[in-house]
């Protein structure tokens, strides 16, 4: 098939700090016909017509009512991620214009990023490694402790994909799960990975030495972890962030690690991303932060594209979506 | 205590870097008579015969042959931890003298932290969280990624109590495991994490993503890993050291990682500890270190601490002791 005959899907840019990956548009352009932003915006007459589709990549690019207006053959937003927060999907959807997402490749590597996350705070882990190549360290004091993960009581929020998967992880340390969810699990699904249903979230926020945020964002789950919930939590607890930063409540969260209501943070996501750089988060000493990793593995970013691809496909080949993001 | 005195037991000190904890002292002088080193030295005479047994806390106090010599009736040595390398066994046979460690109790902080260096090692979290709180940072580019550990292939050298909980733990993130041991374990405990035993270790570097280390350091283990066993490894492999620094020929490894022979290393222990402060392993990039601290829970040391009294107390008693360690 002639490159101009694939269906034009429309990128921001290859390469660069923000494009397409090299080696993701290879892929990509086994299938479609690749416009960049540029081209688009260069020769808009032509383009508009052939684009099909857009292959939204880290956020990328906008989807805004002037892009959507501007297209009038799209028929689908193809997002790279499982999250969608990004995207207004109402006004998208008001174009006639589907939107999906990559849950499954995505569950993997964010919970193993979350099980990270979790292991390397409770072990001081970062510290730890500044005292090892510290010029400063002439020996290593043997009073200096982490906390347990083994046995320690994991509540997890949001039992999704990735939550179950987390869960799955986290019984092989023989932790206590319990979580919280919009929906109860199967009996055989709690079972078989040892979870407790916490009804209410204030039970899970009693009870759990860590705590771990893994659900989508939402206008309901906006600041589902602000000052009330905090000082719920045991003043040796850890909270856990592998969601978005906005389900947490920053501000009260600085209060709450400065004051010692909690015992310290691990955070993949903040709002915004990155911090600014006088942010307090940044400076204490009870924080872990990465930089929005949890999908930042080499196989991982493949799936996602190659997930996307499929979700494309699909739609515009008229047969079933394996991954449709409706708005509520 | 009228008529029955408390046994003595000497200990190094107490707090600071290296001493036994401030907060553990309360329960062992419920049961022993304590005495410094530095207590000890200052009064010899009087206390060299009343030592029945040594606390011996991260290998402080240091036992050589002239201080056996001046307790006539030490009966025990209880040592901290699993590894009992940096003790002569045999010297303190020969004195009749017991010893004896804490193995289990270590074990699952053990394996979490060798569940935690893989995953900080392969998804990068160290140089992530660098780049995360560095103030040049304008934002977060998209072409840095790590290794997925889910689904990835480790190999475990040394499959006893803790090197079978890592397996325990690896198997929830669908990893393909691979075991080397002296000897292979029962089949249903194979068969339970999903472990396939690798009689030559040269297949288990082969085939492995991760190479964690969960050995004993013995004359025989010693330089396990050297130049030879690096370059059987594959080129994106990671070394896990979660036993005792001279396992490893610390020269060749750190040749393999400048070479890229292997892809990165992660120890939590070395040779010695701290390293020196211009040790090429503290520059290197693809490297993270941890002062040692596999077993470093406030809840695991107060039960090593509990542990140790209750040898002691068997050791001075002529009982069975708990956990003894045989030359």
């Amino acid at each position: 098939m002639a490159k101009e005959e694939l269906p034009g899907v429309l990128i921001l840019d290859i390469g660069g700090t923000q494009g397409v990956l090299e080696n993701l548009a290879a892929l990509l352009k086994k299938h479609f016909h690749l416009i960049t932003m540029k081209e688009f915006l260069e020769n808009k007459e032509e383009m508009s017509k052939k684009i099909q589709s857009v292959f939204v990549f880290e956020c990328r690019p906008t989807i805004d009512r002037e892009l959507l207006e501007s297209l009038p053959n799209l028929k689908v937003i193809g997002n790279s991620g499982v999250g969608v927060d990004h995207l207004d999907l109402k006004m998208i959807s008001s174009f006639g214009v589907k939107v999906t997402n990559t849950p499954h490749a995505v569950a993997d590597p964010t919970a193993d990023i979350g099980m990270a996350l979790m292991l390397a705070s409770a072990r001081r882990l970062v510290e730890g490694c500044q005292i090892a190549v510290s010029p400063d360290t002439k020996h290593f004091a043997v009073d200096w402790l982490g906390v347990e993960v083994t046995r320690a009581t994991l509540g997890i929020i949001g039992m999704g994909s990735i939550g179950y998967k987390v869960a799955q992880r986290a019984r092989a340390f023989n932790m206590r799960i319990l979580y919280h969810n919009r929906n109860r699990r199967r009996k055989e699904e709690e079972e078989a990975v040892g979870a407790h249903y916490c009804e209410k979230m204030e039970d899970l926020l009693q009870q759990s030495d860590f705590v771990m945020l893994i659900v989508n964002l939402t206008p309901e789950t906006h600041r589902l972890i602000g000052k009330k919930e905090l000082s719920l939590m045991k003043p040796t607890a850890t909270l856990i962030n592998i969601s978005r930063g906005a389900v947490i409540d920053q501000d009260a969260l600085v209060e709450a690690l400065q004051s010692k209501v909690i015992r310290a943070a691990a955070l993949d996501v903040t709002y915004p991303e990155p911090l600014p750089r006088d942010h307090p988060l940044l400076k204490l000493n009870n924080v872990i932060i990465t930089p929005h990793i949890g999908t930042a593995t080499v196989q991982a970013i493949h799936m996602m594209a190659e997930e996307a691809i499929a979700n494309i496909l699909a739609v515009l080949n008229g047969q079933p979506i394996p991954s449709e993001v409706f708005p509520k | 205590m009228e008529g029955q005195e408390l046994p003595y037991v000497l200990i190094d000190c107490i707090g600071g870097v290296h001493g036994v904890y401030e907060d553990h002292v309360g329960f062992l002088q419920k049961h022993f008579h304590l005495i410094t080193m530095k207590e000890y030295l200052e009064n010899k005479t009087l206390l060299s015969k009343k030592i029945r047994a040594i606390y011996m806390w991260y290998q402080k106090p240091v036992v050589n042959k002239e201080l056996l010599q001046s307790l006539p009736n030490l009966r025990i040595v209880a040592s901290s931890g699993v590894g009992i390398d940096h003790l002569d066994l045999n010297l303190l046979s020969s004195f009749g003298v017991k010893v004896s460690n804490t193995p289990f109790i270590v074990s699952t902080d053990t394996a979490d932290l060798g569940m935690a260096l893989m995953l900080a090692s392969s998804r990068r979290l160290v140089e992530g969280y660098e780049m995360a709180v560095s103030p040049d940072t304008e934002y977060f580019p998209a072409d840095w990624l790590g290794a997925e550990v889910s689904g990835a292939t480790l190999g475990i050298v040394g499959m006893g109590t803790i090197g079978y909980k890592v397996a325990e733990r690896a198997k929830a993130f669908e990893m393909k495991i691979l075991y080397h041991n002296r000897s292979q374990r029962k089949k249903e405990e194979e068969s339970a994490v999903g472990a396939v035993y690798c009689k030559k270790i040269d297949d288990l570097l082969q085939q492995s993503d991760f190479v964690l280390l969960a050995v004993n350091l013995t004359p025989q283990t010693h330089k396990l890993i050297g130049k030879r066993e690096l370059e059987l490894m594959k080129p994106t492999a990671t070394l896990i050291n979660i036993s005792r620094g001279l396992l490893v020929d610390q020269d060749a490894l750190v040749e393999a990682l400048q070479n890229k022979v292997i892809k990165a290393a992660a120890l939590d222990v070395t040779y010695p500890e701290p390293l020196p402060r211009d040790h090429p392993l503290l520059k290197l990039k693809n490297v993270i270190i941890t002062p040692h601290i596999g077993s470093a829970t406030k809840k695991t040391r107060r039960i090593m601490m509990e542990e140790m009294t209750e040898s002691i107390q068997a050791g001075i008693a002529g009982l069975p002791i708990p956990h003894e360690v045989l030359p």
